[in-house]
Formats: structure tokens, C-alpha cells, sequence
């Protein structure tokens, strides 16, 4: 398996915080800034050709990272072309939970990131319908941030069970 | 006394020709044997509830082979599978289109009390928005304690008074909070 991880951190040494492999799996750790010119190189390049986006999910890590990097926002890349994938995470703070939507670059991210602002409320900026996909609109909050209360109920109809 | 009397000397009168029998006990069993479900299929349930219309269980047997897909054609609504609260005003408008009499099979653990779903997302039992007539839980639910249920539900409704019915809408009408 071809070290995909350092390759990308040797061509973008700006952007790229950390490359590392975890059981047996590539990922590098990037900056918000730039996230969205930094996807649009990985899709475009002739050597990596990253095609297909295979899913865009988030991680709260209230607790074990600190406010300023407590989201992380993860792309997981697929090369057609070459067979190798990547995972991309990016860190968001809890003060700025915003990032730049990838939806120019992958169509496919439209619903994924509309998926992770229904549940973690992070802002895709410049995502064409960034509106709830899963919960209804009169919902509050996002269910899955760690200090959503566990218990909390907001039924559309009946009572609070 | 006299009156008991006078049933008797009258059956034994009009002989083998004429049975007497109450409205209500022949209005319930025409229907018990005459259900049409509307199956709101929303989860694995949905699977247990292939085997159980099929034909190795068949629940023709019973007499409630055949789903009306419309629910003004309905008179069992079956909701088999979790009802997120997304759904729950659906199912209430599902319910209040059906024409009466008609009763609600809670097919499932979710359906009976959320099953394992406590969580923000799922309606804690379908009857803190509908009025339940039978629970079966299981998860899913063999199809042998389906048709246990079900002839319990036969055995109920045979044994309603016709006054019963129309009892009107939903127990609670589809209404939007905040």
C-alpha cells in the first residue's frame, strides 16, 4: 500500500497539520482554512485523483480535546482511478462550528452535510440547502453533541415521553 | 321470568327455521372474521410481518389476508416498526382517514413502548398518540404470538357493544409545538 498520507502532506505542507496510519488505515489531520481549494487539489491531481466521496460524517470529542478543537469533521476519499483512499479530519472549534461546504467539489456531500448540521450543528458554508434532513425543522438543538441533555424529548404531537 | 319464558316457548315455537341471537353479538362476528389491515410498515418488523401474510403461516387462516392499501378501505391499522417522532403526526393523520369501527395492532417492542429506542428521536409507544387496542411485543415478534394476538383482537371485537361505535377522531389531533 502506497504511503497516500505522507505523499499529500510533502505536496501541501501548509495545510497539513499530521499524516499518520492507524490499523492499517491513512489519514491526515488539515486546516479549516483553505479546506475547500485543498479537496478541489485532491480530486483534481493527476497522482491522487480522488473522485469519490465516499462519506462525510463529524466527531464531537467534548472532554478529550479542548474547546478550540472539539468537532472534527471527517472525509473519507476513494480513488477510482488508483483504488487508494484517504480520510481527511478537520478540527472546528465549539466558538466557530463553521467550515466551507465541499458540495462544488463533490456533489454527493449536499446531503452528508446536511446530515452533520441537523446533528452536530456545524455550518456548511456555501452549501446550497443547508436545512435539517433528518429531524423535523421544529426540532432544537443537535441530538448528537455530547451535551445534548439524554434524556431531552421534543415530540411533534403527544407529550413529552 | 315471563319474558326469559317467552324467548323460549318462541324459539322452541318457530323450531330449526329461525335462530335469535343479540344485534351486537352478530355485528361482531361478521367483523371478526372480516379484517382488512392497513399495514404502516416502518422497520425490521416489517420482515416477521412478510412471514406471517405468507403463505407458510398465512394469516389468511384467520381471516385478515388481505392489506388495503388506502387506509379509508382499512379497519385494523397495523403499525409494525419504530414511529420516530417525524412520523408521528403521519400516522395520526393515517389513523383519522381509516373509516370506523377500527382498532390498532401495536406490532413490536418499538411500537409497544419504543423498544430499545429511548432516545430523542422515538415516540415512547404508539399509545401516547393513538388509542391501542392489542399489543404484541417481540422483536421482532414470532408469527405465532402475531396470530395470538390477533385472535385476541377477534375475541374482543366480537364481544363489543355496537354502541361503541363511531367514537370520532384521533386522540389527539396532529398539532404542531413551538
Amino acid at each position: 500500500m502506497a504511503d497516500i498520507a505522507n505523499k499529500i502532506k510533502r505536496m501541501f505542507p501548509d495545510a497539513v497539520v499530521s499524516a499518520d496510519t492507524v490499523l492499517g488505515e491513512q489519514h491526515v489531520v488539515v486546516n479549516k482554512a483553505g479546506i475547500l481549494e485543498f479537496m478541489r487539489r485532491l480530486r483534481d491531481d493527476e497522482s491522487l485523483l480522488f473522485n469519490f466521496m465516499m462519506d462525510l460524517t463529524a466527531v464531537d470529542y467534548l472532554g478529550k480535546k479542548p474547546a478550540d478543537a472539539r468537532f472534527e469533521v471527517v472525509y473519507n476519499l476513494y480513488s477510482l482511478r488508483h483504488n487508494h483512499r484517504i480520510r481527511v479530519k478537520v478540527p472546528v472549534s465549539l466558538a466557530d462550528p463553521t467550515i466551507d461546504s465541499v458540495t462544488q467539489v463533490w456533489k454527493a456531500a449536499d446531503w452528508f452535510e446536511r446530515e452533520v448540521w441537523d446533528l452536530y450543528g456545524i455550518v456548511f458554508n456555501g452549501h446550497p440547502n443547508l436545512k435539517r434532513i433528518l429531524l423535523y425543522e421544529e426540532f432544537v438543538g443537535h441530538p448528537l453533541r455530547k451535551d445534548y441533555p439524554l434524556k431531552k424529548r421534543q415530540p411533534l404531537v403527544g407529550p413529552e415521553n | 321470568m315471563g319474558v326469559e319464558m317467552e324467548e323460549k316457548n318462541l324459539e322452541a315455537a318457530l323450531g330449526d327455521s329461525v335462530i335469535l341471537t343479540t344485534i351486537d353479538a352478530i355485528i361482531g362476528w361478521g367483523r371478526k372474521y372480516s379484517f382488512f389491515t392497513y399495514p404502516f410498515i416502518t422497520a425490521c418488523c416489517g420482515m416477521e410481518f412478510m412471514s406471517v401474510a405468507g403463505p407458510r403461516y398465512d394469516i389468511d387462516r384467520f381471516g385478515a389476508a388481505l392489506p388495503r392499501f388506502s387506509p379509508r378501505q382499512a379497519d385494523i391499522l397495523l403499525v409494525v416498526g419504530t414511529i420516530s417522532h417525524k412520523q408521528a403526526p403521519i400516522l395520526i393523520k393515517v389513523y383519522n382517514q381509516m373509516a370506523e369501527p377500527k382498532w390498532v395492532f401495536a406490532y413490536g417492542a418499538c411500537v409497544c413502548s419504543g423498544g430499545m429506542y429511548d432516545n430523542y428521536s422515538t415516540v415512547q409507544g404508539i399509545d401516547t398518540i393513538l388509542p391501542v387496542d392489542i399489543y404484541v411485543p417481540g422483536c421482532p415478534p414470532r408469527p405465532e404470538i402475531v396470530f395470538d394476538g390477533l385472535i385476541k383482537l377477534q375475541e374482543l371485537v366480537a364481544n363489543e357493544r355496537s354502541s361503541k361505535w363511531p367514537r370520532g377522531a384521533a386522540a389527539y389531533t396532529p398539532r404542531v409545538k413551538r
